[in-house]
């Protein structure tokens, strides 16, 4: 392995970047592919299939035999709210490999003997996001009901391109959260990637459905999601 | 933490190979490159080996770490990559063999 190969994928590692490790099983040569890199033909093809499902293996291409070791950052999952939702919430995500972190300025809500092992912020959102930025592997799931604490985490979810952004509300709700965030810069575009109301259509009612409905929009979307950094970031 | 977010820098191997390397060691790194049936770790595990067999990660659970570490030591001196298998049909399989029946590939190669 070549030594400049294994810092930079180390430094996309800790970034929270995801990073292709390719290697020429023949020769050993290797190289880093990034999130949107353009390579061409069956081994484009592999590397993006690569992205999508994070799993590495060796591919045929161009009568060689490369080995891709996928390294995708670990994702997770961003709820703003300490409500009933998110108390079902955070355990199910967390075995479902999605870990949680509760952001709620609401100290009595956001107490921990209401989130016992959950990462579990009781301040604004505006303070702990500039300590801890999203990402595109981070899901967000605004679930307050309170514009005060949802709106700018919504807005910073689709300024960083949360792999899944998510919001409480009926359709009249949203249709007034919609003119806040385009008051607020959001583009009719970025707006149209919330999923609002939140949760997959399965019919739930009690919170802790409502959490299943919204865990298995996160995993769709997730599993689902394309490589929509391609040709968007230069 | 399981699960964590974030990289386990002291336990990392791909990190831990970049400070033995920093530190002026020569290293190794072995890599699962295919499994076949039931094998403890899956693709893309790693072991990272120094010159001095001190070892970080694992590519089998403890099964055939100590054949990796052996081979990844003449893997430094020549610097020339090795393809190792292992499985229970192995010759050798009491000794390094996979207990659980599975079979693994293993790609060993020098950093630099």
């Amino acid at each position: 392995m070549d030594p400049y190969v294994l810092k930079t994928l180390n430094a996309e590692r800790r970034a929270r970047r995801a990073a292709i490790l390719v290697t020429d099983l023949g020769d050993g040569r290797d190289r880093i592919v990034r999130e949107g890199d353009p390579v061409a033909g069956e081994l484009g093809a592999a590397i993006a299939r690569a992205f999508r499902t994070g799993n590495s293996g060796s591919v045929e291409a161009e009568g060689r035999t490369f080995f891709l070791n996928a390294h995708l950052p670990q994702p997770r999952l961003v709820v703003i709210g300490a409500v009933h939702i998110s108390q079902a919430l955070a355990p199910m995500a967390r075995i479902a490999g999605y870990p949680v972190e509760i952001i709620d300025p609401r100290t009595a809500f956001a107490t921990p003997e209401r989130f016992p092992d959950v990462v579990l912020h009781a301040e604004w959102p505006q303070d702990v996001l500039a300590r801890q930025p999203l990402d595109s592997y981070t899901a967000l799931a605004a679930v307050t009901h309170d514009p005060k604490i949802d709106d700018f985490a919504l807005k910073a979810a689709l300024d960083a391109r949360c792999f899944y952004v998510g919001a409480l509300g009926s359709r009249k709700t949203h249709a007034k959260r919609v003119e806040r965030l385009l008051a607020l810069g959001a583009s009719a575009d970025q707006i149209a990637r919330i999923h609002a109301p939140i949760g997959l259509d399965i019919g739930a009612a009690s919170p802790a459905e409502i959490a299943v409905a919204v865990l298995a929009q996160t995993i769709h979307a997730f599993r689902s999601r394309g490589l929509e950094a391609k040709g968007a970031v230069a | 933490m399981e699960n964590s977010i974030y990289l386990d820098e002291a336990r990392d191997p791909l990190i831990i190979a970049e400070g033995w390397m920093k530190d002026g060691k020569d290293v190794a790194i072995a890599t699962v490159v295919e499994t076949w049936g039931s094998a403890p770790r899956p693709v893309g595990s790693h072991l990272v080996i120094d010159a001095d067999g001190n070892f970080h990660g694992s590519v089998s659970g403890g099964c055939v770490e100590g054949a990796v570490v052996t081979e990844a030591i003449d893997v430094i001196g020549s610097g020339k990559a090795r393809m190792l298998e292992f499985g229970v049909a192995d010759e050798t399989a009491w000794q390094v063999g996979l207990s659980c029946g599975g079979r693994i590939k293993v790609y060993v190669e020098r950093l630099g």
